[in-house]
């Protein structure tokens, strides 16, 4: 981490508990996070270590119990719709479930459209925006042709997921919160996915932070990484760094956990 | 959406109802352009006309006269004046003036009347009967007086000048006139009312001005539930607070006492059917209310939701676009429940007597309570209620088979 490098979002002491008294559930608990500029961080941990409720408050979508989250050295300000509006032109995301992301109600091209008219382009003429729609679902690998006036749910896993990339090549935000996007994807579209993923930010130079609970995975897209377990970041550094020399005993058990296809798995440490 | 509402035929619950409930629909819609009689028109001079077809006297005696011979004539005649309960009072007044109890034969007609003529006499006194059982044999005895007679009836008319009697015409027993030559002829399906009413005709308008009073009630309260559960269920926090306390006060508060109470309170002069309809949807959101709340509470953290906020969408459009389809059809099936249940409490409460006022329109639950009052249910004159009760019930009905067979449509889990 050279220090010419801006730091892009930074977290300090992010608090985040549902509920009162027995039932309260510290989900986030006093995390601190930067994030420079172009990097690709991938936060990991197993299901309930509080991973989605971080990136929800990164988005801004929850509001945290206490901490505070800088958008380039500024501290965030989303009180009003409007603001929210223009902090979500930088900071964008792609979810775990791509069968439950898009409304059902909505045709692919008003998804699409809505990305358009976001950066701005509401007035632009219809051909103009068919070009950047074309352009977009050819940069993933899908035919625009065929996917006007279909409904999401009519497309397979795999393709909803790329056009949710699609959707963020249109919007080119600063930032992109990837949080499992290939968790629900059979292991064949995954490589496609990750690669087209590794490709658009390569191309825009964006920020990624990237959620997953498999470390391998981290370890092949990210710069740096997060160890997370219960609320709390456990370890953190370069990818290197971490994985191939890992500290913590949670860290260890995780890159345990990963499937290898020539050895035997440890059980003794699940 | 084709596709929804082809499933929705598909179901034969839904199919049922449906037919049920347009059929209803279309006798409202096109019984009035056939029938044009005001419903209120007050025909009848009298109580509860059974139903039947009404031929004008007057007209068919002026009517051509066919004789026919049919060998049976004489008998029906004899036993619709002379039923089988008058042949056994017959037999016991007989027996009660002394004659042999083995002397009398109820089934030979020409014998009990020999007997009777005979023996009658409306100045004896029986020990032991009462003065109205004494007026009913002389009832009797005046309606069997030329029973068994084969002469026919004259017909005179008084002359204006000399103020005499005249003989116009005589009336053969064996005369009869077409039904469709008499100029005045009415059928009363269902009879007339204790006002004397046309009971058909009235209960058709009232269907109409129930089903409004239904529709505008049900649509009331949706909206009104549909509104504050979104608010609530959305926007949360202390609005979702203020909301929930006032959604729970009225839970808790019986809804038909408050009903009755609010009716009492506006007077029977200002309760129209439109202030009745408004008052019954302002007391009956509660339950829309809290079920759009809690399907919105699910909805709100989904991800298709996020991704809508993500795409800079404002509140509105959120709730318009991303809520309300997903609960659109659950809203539906409400809707039809609230309107059912509208026509019921618009029944209930005019059979109190709390419903809209009597003068202007005819409503199922005043026709109830105008059948209650004059007591139609103890005379035994069961064409005042009985269809109106059917009416109600045939509309409740369909609607719920229709709420089903959505069910069904809407939640594959219900499918069989």
């Amino acid at each position: 981490m050279t220090s010419e490098k801006k730091i892009y979002l930074s977290a300090k002491g992010i608090t985040k508990t549902f509920g009162f008294g027995r039932q309260k559930t510290v989900a986030v608990d006093n995390v601190d996070l930067d994030l420079y500029e172009g990097e690709v961080v991938s936060i990991v941990g197993e299901s309930g270590s509080g991973k989605t409720t971080l990136s929800k408050v990164l988005l801004g979508l929850i509001n945290q119990t206490s901490g505070d989250v800088y958008f380039q050295g500024v501290k965030r300000d989303i009180s009003t719709q409007a603001k929210k509006q223009e902090y979500w032109k930088n900071i964008q995301a792609i979810f775990q479930d791509p069968f439950s992301s898009y409304n059902i109600f909505n045709k692919i091209d008003s998804v699409l459209l809505d990305c358009i008219n976001m950066r701005g382009g509401r007035y632009l003429p219809r051909e103009k925006k068919i070009e950047m729609m074309t352009e977009a679902c050819s940069f993933v690998n899908l035919k625009f042709e065929e996917l006007t006036n279909k409904y999401p749910f009519e497309l397979s896993g795999g393709q909803m997921q790329r056009l949710m990339i699609a959707r963020i090549f249109l919007l080119k935000p600063k930032i992109l919160l990837a949080d499992e996007p290939t968790s629900m994807i059979d292991a064949c579209s995954r490589a496609t996915i990750l690669d087209e993923l590794m490709h658009l930010r390569k191309e825009t130079g964006m920020t990624v932070i990237f959620i997953t609970h498999d470390i391998g995975l981290a370890y092949y897209v990210s710069d740096s990484v997060y160890i997370m377990e219960k609320g709390r970041f456990v370890e953190s550094g370069s990818a290197d760094g971490v994985i191939l020399t890992p500290h913590h005993p949670y860290t260890r058990r995780l890159i345990n956990d990963v499937p290898k296809i020539y050895e035997e798995w440890d059980l003794s440490t699940v | 959406m084709k596709h929804t509402i082809q499933q929705v035929f598909r179901s034969g619950k839904f199919v049922l109802g449906f037919s049920i409930f347009s059929a209803i629909l279309l006798i409202v819609i096109f019984y009035p352009m056939f029938v044009k009689d005001s419903p209120l028109a007050i025909l009848g001079q009298g109580t509860f006309f059974p139903p039947g077809i009404y031929v004008n006297v007057y007209d068919s005696m002026s009517s051509t006269a066919y004789t026919l011979n049919l060998p049976d004539a004489a008998a029906k005649r004899v036993a619709n004046k002379l039923s089988e309960e008058d042949r056994l009072s017959i037999k016991e007044w007989l027996v009660a003036a002394g004659i042999p109890e083995s002397e009398i034969d109820t089934t030979d007609t020409a014998k009990l009347l020999g007997q009777w003529s005979a023996n009658f006499d409306p100045k004896k006194s029986i020990p032991g009967m009462t003065n109205a059982r004494r007026n009913y044999f002389i009832r009797l005895n005046t309606s069997l007086k030329g029973l068994l007679s084969t002469e026919g009836a004259t017909i005179s008319q008084t002359n204006p000048e000399t103020n005499e009697l005249e003989q116009v015409d005589t009336v053969n027993q064996k005369d009869y006139v077409n039904v469709g030559e008499v100029a005045n002829t009415r059928i009363l399906l269902l009879g007339t009312d204790n006002f004397g009413r046309d009971i058909l005709t009235e209960l058709v308008a009232a269907t109409r001005v129930s089903l409004q009073i239904g529709f505008v009630a049900g649509l009331i309260a949706t909206l009104i539930g549909l509104t504050l559960g979104l608010l609530a269920g959305y926007i949360g926090g202390l609005i979702d607070d203020i909301i929930m306390f006032v959604t729970n006060l009225f839970t808790v508060i019986p809804t038909f006492v408050l009903l009755i109470l609010i009716s009492f309170s506006i007077g029977q002069e200002q309760r129209g059917a439109f202030t009745i309809a408004v008052v019954i949807g302002l007391t009956s959101w509660v339950w829309t209310a809290r079920a759009v709340r809690s399907q919105v509470i699910s909805l709100r953290n989904r991800d298709h939701v996020n991704l809508s906020k993500l795409s800079g969408h404002s509140i509105v459009h959120i709730i318009l676009n991303d809520i309300l389809p997903y609960i659109a059809s659950y809203v539906i099936m409400a809707l039809i429940l609230q309107i059912s249940s509208g026509i019921l409490a618009e029944a209930g409460l005019s059979i109190l007597g709390l419903g809209p006022r009597t003068t202007e329109v005819p409503t199922l639950g005043l026709m109830m309570n105008w059948a209650m009052i004059y007591q139609a249910h103890i005379l035994g004159n069961w064409w005042a209620y009985l269809p109106v009760l059917v009416t109600i019930a045939l509309i409740t009905f369909s609607m719920n088979l229709m709420n089903t067979g959505l069910d069904q449509v809407f939640n594959p889990a219900l499918r069989d």
